[in-house]
């Protein structure tokens, strides 16, 4: 039954990404899909540690800031592939999460949040400042991943946005396929015993603060890896993706849409990534619709849309 | 199944072909500025100009009797809005020609797109690297950070400075500038003793400044900067009794400027400033007095507030742009580019503009104009 439910979520994913495109009247729109996709990818990394493991972060703005500048970096002082630089990015985000999640995750309540938030702001200032290297506030240009050109070469030509749009669809379907997989393995299980209770938790053999830093692990590299994807696909990238309020964006998506439902989350980076490109007529009253649709949505759906919406439908079936 | 889908999407091209056939009695306009965020301050004013002169144009019948549809969108100062922006205004509305990117981050998102789909596209921000090198598609209007340098250690040189401290703000317009003027520092026999720099929120920047007041042989202070902290160390440095002159840069080139530094403070400082800011000391036969004050004027009936020197950016970047428009005769991307490649003496109020396949920023330093704060308001030096 539960196998079932995941596929099932799997293939509605998978038809919306390919089905989609036939509506599209401009190629403008792959570019919208390519971020909603990359938003996703993220914020699927935050359902794992907020929504299975009861985690909070405010600062994973700072492992997609790694992994966006690892595909800057790598190829122009290590002359790595931009390719492998993704693989070198989520690398170093899992470990540098690894080392500060240890002590931090020992720790309970809102010190986590705090500590994360000081973590991001820490990254954010390292990129804007260290100029030699990162090229400082201006930014920095991007090598182009060359798969592209690859594909001209087989006889495939496809446009930036069409690529970006196919690639990051993929990537989007293989983060939620592992999430939606740990959801019902055991270590997703014993993460998710956390969020219900701790000491109960622990009372039943789970080591708490192991899987506190599992979760933290896995969301770092969901989140590195979705920015190496928008550095690559934007071409040029600046601190502002590493920045305090990129985190709470991703934050908010997930808590949108349905923090503890992989779809919920995808829903909610959509809305959101959608929400100011329909909004440029109101641009002076984004922040304003933005912060009603929250308060609703927290007041009236606090499970997020999905799962809300979800439960109410069923109800109503039965 | 294949075949539907074939004939619906021949179905539709047809349609676009047909609404594009439509439209052809107006010229679409795209921009992208940063009219809100923190970059809001360029932004802002720029969006203000363009929205003007694009209705003032249309109100006097147009470019070559067709009107001027623009588009406008508020990037926030984020580049990666600014890159889905400046995709929207290719793919989506169609634009022949691109103005924005307020702040340099947004420009290099948007001159990609441009130069992918051979889109003119003209930049209101400083950065050297938008234009060097030279990409087909893209020009700007303001001048680099390494212009404003170069003025300012050609005024030093003639005061006979050779030594100098820095205090540099670490924002975009700050490091940028800071790295340019150690650049060409040294074509100009000056040498920089002390190199500070100080965060954009900071509120006191009184030990860097004794650190360089305590530093031997600094003739002079160099603050490249914008916003408050360019005040704040101006204010800092009448505290601390500095005996030796301070320059800022073109960064608060503004009245502002001298209101939240305090006149007793600021009273002395030296910075390279254009026409825009001083409209009312331009002699009458100024090639660039009919042009600045008359915008000042305009912006004024309309906005009730003085136009800042981004503004004028916008404005040299609209005027380039309806006068390459005018001069191509049509609405052709790459005839329009050809035309602004073309542009020779146009007057704006940054510059006067000639643009050439390897020059596409078009001035040169006596854009520039070196001026001093004084009791009486702005003195024009040179």
């Amino acid at each position: 039954m539960e196998a079932r439910r995941k596929w099932i979520q799997l293939a509605v994913l998978a038809a919306l990404i390919a089905v989609l495109p036939f509506f599209f009247p401009s190629g403008y729109y792959y570019r919208v899909g390519a971020l909603i996709f990359v938003n996703g990818l993220s914020v699927i990394g935050l359902v794992i540690l907020i929504g299975y493991a009861g985690q909070i972060s405010l600062g994973h703005a700072g492992f997609a800031g790694i992994g966006a500048y690892a595909c800057a970096l790598g190829p122009q002082h290590l002359g790595l592939h931009p390719g492998l630089a993704l693989i070198l990015g989520a690398v170093i985000s899992g470990l540098l999460a690894l080392l500060i999640g240890r002590p931090i995750l020992r720790l309970k309540g809102y010190y986590l949040a705090v500590a994360t938030l000081g973590f991001g702001i820490l990254v954010s200032m390292l990129l804007t400042n260290e100029r030699a290297l990162t090229g400082g506030p201006d930014g920095i240009s991007v090598e182009d991943l060359g798969l592209r050109a690859l594909l001209r070469d087989l006889g495939w030509r496809i446009s930036g946005g069409e690529f970006w749009y196919g690639a990051s669809g993929i990537a989007l379907l293989v983060g939620a396929w592992l999430a939606l997989n740990l959801f019902d393995s055991p270590t997703g299980r014993a993460m998710r015993s956390l969020h219900g209770s701790e000491v109960a938790a622990s009372t039943v053999g789970i080591d708490v603060a192991r899987q506190k830093l599992r979760a933290f692990v896995i969301s770092a590299v969901y989140a590195s890896v979705a920015g190496s994807l928008l550095a690559l696909q934007n071409g040029f990238i600046t601190p502002d993706v590493a920045g305090f309020m990129h985190s709470i964006e991703m934050v908010t998506m997930a808590v949108l849409g349905g923090v503890g439902s992989v779809l919920g989350a995808t829903l909610g980076a959509a809305i959101l990534t959608l929400l100011p490109q329909v909004l440029t007529v109101f641009a002076e009253y984004e922040q304003l619709v933005l912060g009603a649709v929250m308060i609703l949505v927290m007041i009236f759906l606090p499970q997020g849309l999905l799962p809300s919406i979800a439960r109410r439908l069923r109800g109503r079936g039965e | 199944m294949m075949k539907t889908m074939t004939s619906t999407a021949l179905a539709s091209l047809v349609a676009l072909g047909a609404l594009s056939g439509a439209a052809q009695a107006e010229i679409r306009l795209g921009a992208s500025v940063s009219a809100s965020g923190p970059a809001a301050f360029l932004g802002d004013p720029e969006a203000k100009t363009i929205e003007m002169m694009i209705e003032e144009i249309n109100a006097a019948g147009g470019v070559n009797g067709e009107e001027i549809a623009l588009t406008l969108y508020d990037d926030g100062g984020d580049p990666n809005k600014a890159r889905t922006f400046a995709t929207r205004l290719v793919e989506d509305d169609e634009v022949v020609a691109i103005i924005g990117g307020s702040t340099t981050g947004t420009t290099m998102s948007i001159l990609d797109v441009a130069e992918d789909e051979g889109i003119p596209f003209i930049s209101l921000a400083g950065a050297i690297s938008i234009v060097d090198p030279v990409r087909e598609y893209v020009f700007k209007t303001p001048h680099t950070d390494r212009m404003a340098c170069q003025k300012i250690f050609t005024d030093m040189q003639a005061q006979g400075i050779a030594s100098i401290g820095m205090i540099s703000g670490t924002d975009g317009f700050g490091a940028s500038m800071q790295a340019q003027c150690k650049e060409v520092a040294g074509e100009f026999g000056i040498e920089i003793l002390a190199d500070e720099t100080y965060g954009p929120q900071d509120a006191d920047m009184t030990p860097q400044l004794t650190r360089i007041r305590d530093t031997d042989g600094v003739q002079a202070v160099l603050n490249p900067g914008f916003g408050q902290g360019p005040a704040i160390v101006t204010r800092n440095v009448a505290q601390l009794g500095f005996e030796i002159p301070l320059y800022q840069s073109h960064g608060v080139a503004s009245n502002a400027f001298v209101e939240l530094a305090g006149l007793d403070a600021a009273e002395g400082v030296r910075l390279p400033g254009t026409a825009l800011l001083i409209g009312d000391l331009l002699a009458e036969d100024d090639p660039q007095y009919k042009v600045v004050n008359d915008y000042i004027a305009a912006y004024q009936a309309k906005y009730d507030q003085e136009p800042s020197t981004f503004a004028g950016y916008a404005h040299d970047a609209v005027a380039l742009m309806v006068d390459a428009i005018t001069r191509a005769g049509s609405t052709d991307p790459a005839a329009i580019r050809d035309a602004i490649e073309a542009t020779s003496g146009l007057v704006g109020t940054t510059g006067i503009y000639t643009f050439s396949p390897e020059d596409h920023l078009g001035l040169d330093l006596s854009a520039f104009r070196m001026l001093e704060i004084t009791g009486e308001g702005w003195k024009q030096l040179d």
